[in-house]
């Protein structure tokens, strides 16, 4: 008896970028709001952040159903949070929950690119990033999805974050203000739209 | 995999609700097979939904909708689905199925008005979903949306509208293979929906570039 194997996909990719840089005492999140599939676009303003808790947004590109799917599960974990503790989440440990949301469908992943971006206990912005099951890491900004490519390596010259090898360890949050860290976010999706098709310079943006 | 499938359905927001347009095809592979499927439904008192794709499905999502409402309809709480929740309704069915990896094979169009918010989405087959000014499924996408693009502006009338959709659905009946000269405009608004009888558009086969359609490129298509 032959295997029959899917011919259709149960994925897609419908592109888009994801930024986020942490600060002292802010953290800016953007994304673009193209949709698009394949080499068509289905729509041009869907935001890709979702503010999942007081203190934490989330932006994610890739497959956008996976995308809401997790969206969706994460307010309603966050939900059951308040009402078991009364209270907010906090940001790392919403990370931690999306890492383990991730974890839990790694052999049928969500497809999607996460960036997760808020102010921690202490009031200083953080970033975490992540790939698409789970593993994730703390870090001063980071960028996923289609334009990603374009813009770590210009975040990395233009922000100069230490390596996180380095001890004792080094704080990664930029020492820029809140306004320059925006500008350099508008920045960073101009030159993402020259060259990435799947980008738009329209983008959402959001400060904590 | 799908069998009987409908080609495009295009809909567009105007002044007084959402227009939606689809013809009344339903193709078995290459044979231009029914000719007088309704692929447009009304759903509860405030949605409508067009579906492209196999149209077996459609009729089971139909029987879904129709449980849905049933339900809505049984608390006889005052309250009744809107166009957004049945469209967010659809868009879990669907992802769901496609979890299983057993997928409806269809694009949904979900449109309606409530309370006299507008609302006008779509969900595919794999649980992409949004909702924008203007939608359109299968090759309608390709062809309709660039026409709505240049040409949709808020608070169009109900005549432009038509008009609007008309002229996309000319141009999907020109080049569109699995089109059937045959089609139904709906209307839903604040009051309630109506589905046109189905009428044939005027068409014109004596367009230069039908006639000629590889002048100045000869050998080509």
């Amino acid at each position: 008896m032959t295997k029959q194997h899917a011919n259709w996909s149960p994925y897609d990719n419908n592109g888009g970028t994801c930024v986020a840089i942490a600060g002292a005492d802010y953290c800016v999140i953007a994304a673009d709001t193209r949709m698009s599939t394949g080499y068509n676009i289905l729509t041009r303003d869907y935001s890709k952040i979702c503010k999942l808790a007081d203190k934490c947004l989330m932006a994610s590109s890739g497959f956008q159903a996976d995308v809401r799917a997790l969206q969706k599960q994460l307010s309603a974990r966050h939900l059951i949070y308040q009402h078991q503790h009364n209270k907010q989440m906090s940001c790392p440990a919403m990370a931690q929950l999306l890492s383990n949301t991730l974890y839990y469908k790694r052999f049928f992943p969500y497809y999607a690119f996460n960036v997760l971006g808020g102010l921690d206990t202490e009031g200083k912005g953080c970033v975490y990033t992540y790939d698409a099951v789970g593993s994730y890491e703390r870090v001063g900004y980071s960028a996923q999805g289609s334009g990603a490519t374009l813009i770590t390596p210009f975040l990395d010259n233009q922000l100069k974050s230490p390596s996180p090898l380095l001890l004792p360890a080094k704080d990664a949050v930029t020492p820029l203000t809140e306004d320059e860290a925006v500008d350099l976010v508008k920045v960073v999706f101009a030159s993402a739209t020259e060259r990435d098709i799947y980008t738009v310079s329209s983008c959402v943006y959001r400060v904590l | 995999y799908p069998y009987v499938t409908g080609t495009s359905v295009v809909g567009v927001k105007y002044k007084d609700g959402i227009l939606m347009a689809s013809d009344m095809g339903a193709s078995y592979g290459s044979t231009l097979r029914y000719k007088s499927v309704e692929r447009m439904k009304p759903i509860g008192k405030h949605s409508l939904l067009g579906a492209s794709g196999e149209i077996s499905d459609f009729q089971e999502i139909l029987r879904y909708l129709d449980e849905l409402i049933l339900y809505d309809n049984m608390w006889d709480d005052g309250n009744s689905l809107g166009p957004k929740e049945v469209h967010s309704y659809l868009t879990r069915v669907m992802y769901n199925r496609r979890n299983k990896f057993n997928p409806l094979w269809n694009s949904l169009v979900l449109g309606g008005v409530k309370n006299g918010k507008k609302y006008l989405g779509t969900v595919s087959m794999i649980g992409v979903h949004f909702e924008d000014n203007h939608v359109a499924t299968g090759f309608g996408n390709h062809l309709a949306r660039p026409i709505l693009r240049e040409e949709w502006r808020e608070d169009l009338s109900y005549e432009d509208g038509v008009k609007l959709l008309e002229k996309c659905m000319r141009v999907l009946l020109y080049r569109d293979r699995s089109a059937v000269n045959k089609i139904q405009i709906a209307k839903i608004t604040e009051e309630g929906v109506s589905i046109s009888k189905p009428y044939s558009l005027r068409t014109f086969w004596e367009f230069n570039a039908f006639r000629n359609p590889t002048v100045g490129a000869e050998g080509s298509w």
